[in-house]
């Protein structure tokens, strides 16, 4: 199974490096939603200071969606069988989306971190925590869309309900995630919040594994 | 003498309330090819389904290379089971060896069989092209290059000649012949009756679901 994962793993990224999904165009119009605030508000320094982060991670949700639910990481029916037929396990099926989706969404929020940081320049105390902060939380946003997009597989499903099951499934961990930012800016422990991202991040990656076989067949 | 390789009793699929297949009883023996014939909507493609172990029927019972239909022992046989869709299994951001590379990692095999199929199918000289760029023929040139591949012992072809132009149906007739010349067997759905007959060695037809047996 993990042989499964790493090929179907390595596939998704050179899937989505062809496609140009993620970094020609949800990248770009991420950094676009981040500029414009600044752009509206103008040179209010200690307001931007004070939204800068929470921004952030309004927009890493939002986009983050579109990267779990880009084209390239839906397969199509045929897709789907022929990788049944040949053995695949949906278990390892799922864990290579999420891993691919994780990859990604982390790609987007370092671009979008440092665009927050110039545009922004929230006062961070120890920006390295980030490190860990934005690895797991990524990959909890992606392992929700990767569920989320098995769920809504319908034809026609995926573009209207995957956001509705997305938005709510990612309250923890955009909750820990902003706790935890802010713990940075206020020179505060943030160590629980990291456990809650990775609480959230195994009890999300059960649950992808246990229901992918499950969500295949229904 | 040999087990069949396949065996409907009874079976019956139901969507949406509505009842697709009805009763259907088939045995498909060794090396037989066989044609499956019928109007649009009468239940082909579903049947197809059912072989390839891909839907559980709502009632009756069956087996595909000796794995009971519905339980979780078709598992082990689904990598012997071959299905060519309607609608090609191919990554259209990927080139044709990349995705024939994909199929044999997947399945165990080496990289340069899937490049020996590619040019079994008269395409190598197309292998690096992006499959988004190749013509309909081409793709389905390209999931007859996979079934080269993982050699299965029961083919699905669903639409067997659609997109391909008079040689490239060559193709059909040639996959067919190594499946069964293995001992394998072929089920084969096409409107080109014509076409399909010479391959085939027995023809049966679905109409509203239910099956009628029918000679070449």
């Amino acid at each position: 199974m993990i042989r499964h994962i790493a090929i179907l793993f390595r596939a998704h990224l050179r899937d989505e490096r062809r496609a140009g999904e993620v970094t020609l165009v949800i990248v770009p119009f991420g950094m676009v939603a981040l500029l414009v605030v600044p752009m509206a508000i103008g040179i209010d320094t200690p307001l931007l200071d004070r939204i800068g982060p929470g921004l952030f991670w309004v927009v890493l949700l939002l986009f983050g969606t579109l990267v779990s639910q880009r084209q390239s990481a839906s397969l199509s029916e045929s897709r789907r069988d022929t990788l049944t037929l040949l053995g695949v396990d949906p278990a390892a099926r799922f864990a290579a989306a999420a891993m691919a989706g994780t990859v990604l969404l982390t790609l987007f929020a370092v671009v979008a971190g440092t665009v927050t940081f110039m545009l922004y320049d929230p006062e961070i105390a120890n920006p390295a925590w980030l490190g860990a902060i934005l690895p797991l939380t990524c990959a909890g946003l992606a392992m929700v869309g990767t569920i989320a997009t098995a769920v809504t597989s319908g034809p026609g499903a995926r573009s209207s309900l995957a956001p509705l099951l997305v938005v709510p499934v990612s309250v923890p961990l955009l909750l820990a995630a902003a706790q935890a930012t802010e713990g940075l800016r206020a020179s505060a422990g943030i160590l629980r919040w990291l456990l809650l991202l990775c609480v959230v991040d195994v009890i999300l990656a059960l649950a992808g594994v246990l229901t992918a076989r499950p969500l295949e067949e229904s | 003498m040999s087990s069949p390789l396949v065996t409907l009793d009874g079976v019956s699929v139901r969507r949406s309330g509505a009842l697709v297949l009805r009763e259907i009883g088939l045995r498909i023996e060794p090396g037989e090819a066989v044609g499956l014939f019928g109007s649009n909507g009468s239940g082909k493609t579903t049947l197809l389904r059912v072989l390839a172990t891909l839907l559980r029927p709502s009632s009756g019972m069956g087996t595909v290379l000796g794995a009971r239909l519905a339980s979780s022992e078709v598992e082990t046989i689904r990598p012997q089971i071959g299905l060519v869709a309607h609608e090609p299994a191919l990554a259209i951001h990927l080139t044709l060896a990349e995705n024939l590379h994909l199929v044999a990692a997947l399945s165990g095999v080496p990289r340069s069989a899937a490049d020996e199929a590619l040019s079994d199918v008269g395409l190598s000289g197309a292998s690096q092209r992006r499959v988004m760029h190749c013509s309909n023929g081409m793709r389905r040139r390209a999931e007859f290059a996979r079934m080269l591949l993982i050699a299965p012992r029961l083919l699905l072809l669903d639409e067997a000649h659609v997109g391909l132009d008079p040689d490239a149906s060559k193709l059909v007739a040639h996959v067919t012949a190594e499946v069964t010349a293995r001992g394998g067997a072929v089920v084969l759905v096409s409107h080109e009756r014509e076409r399909a007959i010479s391959i085939i060695h027995r023809a049966v037809e679905i109409r509203n679901g239910s099956l009628i047996e029918a000679t070449p």
